[in-house]
């Protein structure tokens, strides 16, 4: 049980457990659609890691914004992005969010704030600093927030970010997502400091969590988003948390001990927060049954999606001269 | 009209914006307080205060990133990387990012970001601040890129880049910031995709753009002495270029001759000559011939720094060399 455990109201841990089980039941349909060979590409789950999505974005505002990774999927459910388009975009369709053209690695939806996953580890943190540049020049009491790994640790830009979120004191929170591994290889070998100790080097406070402790994530990414949106500049939130699956579906995790994925159910957080409140197993029963029959609707109707056609292909790639003055 | 520097152009574009658009904001290494490396952007963070005109530290990776975060959530960033050769710093917010974003989120945004960047030689800079790595960035589907040589240009094509719904790389030139030009007072946005005749003709074609604009010109000046008359085009922008005005001139002249000062060998010339070998087959009447950098950096030393950029004599050869 994390520190704030007991602060959040009835409604508000049903709605986490319910927004957990929506990612659960959803990429456990994309690991069997996938190995089916009903998504091309190549994707990357985020199962065990959903205490860390669905705590934090709980803490947003919808205005707020996003900047993902390349393990996304629970980051864009979590903002809102409707589950029909999610399916459709993943699955190759015109009627995706991104019309089949971004996939897995590149969900964004403009309308909830979610700027996108991303193909680029560690690309994410500079578009959430300019986003929040722009809230701040903009006089808007909105933030952003950027999700990514520990590996993203290693990466220059992510230095760069730090330092200038800091000294322009911009509205972000920095969410690290930490399950110890960088792609194949464990972080604790690749890392001379932990991801605290990187951002305090830049005067930017952080919090560490236990990321499957979805309210304890939930409580201190709510006490975090306050303070920055008060105007007290970047925090970083780094949470602790455990990846089930490969670096990508298909990935056999020869390089794992046994005994650390023997553990896996231990570190679950759907079933620790059913675990914590055993009162609620009704709604909580309810919500694993609303996202399962949800899943099942947005499978079949992506399966029935249009496939892009090529006369559309080049639609885009800059934007057509009829719209060139609308501003943003 | 007023004569001022291709500097002070740029400064007075980014003025006019700025005052009109409040979505408009600039940052960049050293342009607020110290006004530019060059002076570009002297006075203006006193005009529009420092929320608006920011120094950021030495990062380029994250001047390139926060621009495209910036450009995705209301703003209009235009942002200077010191020299050319630092945008390798940048390129995966350019690349991966920016020039994406439009396409692989389905229509769903634009980003209407500008990266301003001076490249070439002639101030004896030596290997890596010389660099002209346009060729890189026209690559790219999804940006834009021009590259003004004039005073009148340099301030059309600023207000017409920061006016694009798209990322747009205006690459400047150091050794024209001083360069003194006519500013119309009707100067208004060039449009981006347009070439200019710089001198018409109708013997040979050169095609070119930035500051081989004047060793183009001079080469004219020399040829014209022998009788012949060259039509010198400066494309303006590199992506999109402006293949109708190519191929209506060398409809006229049947001789192709393309100047740039970056290497020849992949550089922006050889598109073009595929492109006129291809749709202009039929009015070609010589080899198309190439004037450009030799295959190797640019060298600190003036007497290579001199030899290593095209000038009036080698591009007058070029010339004579479509006319034999």
């Amino acid at each position: 049980m994390g520190p704030g455990a007991d602060t959040a109201d009835h409604a508000t841990v049903v709605a986490l457990h319910a927004t957990m089980c929506l990612i659960r039941e959803t990429e456990t349909r994309l690991s069997q659609l996938f190995a089916d060979g009903e998504i091309p590409g190549f994707i990357h789950l985020s199962i065990g890691q959903e205490g860390v999505a669905a705590g934090v974005v709980a803490a947003l505002r919808r205005d707020d914004t996003l900047a993902s990774n390349h393990r996304g999927h629970g980051h864009a459910l979590a903002k809102g992005v409707d589950l029909d388009s999610f399916f459709l975009e993943i699955m190759g369709r015109i009627e995706g969010i991104c019309r089949g053209r971004g996939g897995s690695m590149h969900i964004a939806d403009m309308s909830t704030g979610m700027l996108g996953a991303n193909g680029i580890v560690g690309a994410g943190l500079p578009i959430a600093v300019g986003s929040a540049l722009a809230h701040q020049v903009r006089e808007r009491d909105c933030i952003a927030s950027v999700f990514f790994g520990d590996g993203a640790l290693a990466e220059g830009v992510l230095h760069e970010s730090f330092n200038l979120a800091s000294i322009w004191k911009l509205p972000v929170l920095f969410v690290c997502e930490n399950n110890g591994w960088s792609e194949f290889s464990p972080t604790s070998q690749q890392m001379a400091a932990s991801p605290a100790a990187l951002a305090e080097a830049h005067k930017i406070p952080a919090t560490l969590v236990d990321g499957n402790d979805v309210l304890a994530v939930h409580t201190a990414a709510r006490d975090l988003v306050a303070a920055i949106r008060a105007g007290g500049g970047p925090r970083l939130i780094e949470c602790k948390t455990t990846r089930v699956r490969g670096h990508f579906e298909g990935d056999p995790q020869k390089y794992r001990d046994a005994s650390e994925m023997a553990a896996f159910e231990a570190h679950d957080p759907i079933l620790r927060l059913e675990r914590d409140k055993p009162k609620l197993s009704a709604d909580f029963h309810a919500a694993r049954q609303d996202a399962a029959r949800r899943v099942v609707a947005a499978v079949e109707k992506a399966r029935q999606g249009t496939l892009p056609t090529i006369a559309g292909a080049l639609a885009d790639v800059y934007t057509p001269a009829t719209s060139a003055q609308v501003r943003p | 009209m007023s004569e001022i520097r291709y500097g002070q152009a740029i400064n007075r574009a980014l003025s006019h914006a700025m005052t009109a658009d409040p979505t408009v904001i600039l940052f960049g290494e050293d342009v607020g307080a110290a006004g530019g490396p060059f002076g570009v952007t002297r006075g203006l963070r006193d005009k529009f205060g420092p929320a608006r005109i920011r120094d950021t530290p030495i990062s380029e990776a994250a001047i390139a990133g926060v621009a495209v975060g910036a450009a995705m959530s209301g703003l209009k960033p235009v942002v200077e990387i010191m020299f050319m050769d630092f945008v390798t710093l940048a390129m995966d917010a350019l690349v991966n990012q920016a020039a994406k974003a439009r396409y692989m989120f389905g229509g769903q945004n634009s980003v209407p970001m500008v990266m301003r960047m001076p490249h070439g030689g002639g101030i004896n800079a030596g290997p890596q601040h010389s660099q002209c790595l346009e060729a890189w960035l026209a690559h790219v589907p999804g940006l834009k890129v021009v590259c003004p040589a004039t005073v009148t240009d340099a301030y059309g094509l600023l207000l017409a880049a920061i006016d694009d719904p798209d990322p747009v790389v205006m690459i400047e030139n150091k050794a024209l910031y001083a360069m003194k030009g006519d500013l119309p007072d009707d100067a208004s946005k060039v449009a981006i995709g347009k070439a200019a005749i710089a001198r018409s003709g109708r013997d040979a074609t050169i095609v070119t753009y930035g500051a081989m604009r004047y060793p183009a010109l001079e080469a004219a000046d020399l040829l014209a002495k022998d009788g012949v008359e060259v039509e010198v085009i400066d494309l303006r922008s590199l992506q999109p270029w402006d293949e109708a005005a190519v191929l209506a001139s060398l409809s006229k002249t049947h001789r192709l001759v393309i100047v740039h000062e970056a290497v020849e060998a992949f550089g922006p010339g050889a598109e073009i000559a595929a492109r006129m070998a291809d749709v202009g087959f039929d009015e070609l009447d010589a080899p198309i011939v190439r004037v450009a950098a030799p295959f190797m950096p640019p060298p600190f030393a003036k007497t290579l720094e001199d030899w290593y950029r095209p000038d009036a004599n080698r591009i007058a050869d070029a010339v004579r060399r479509t006319l034999r």
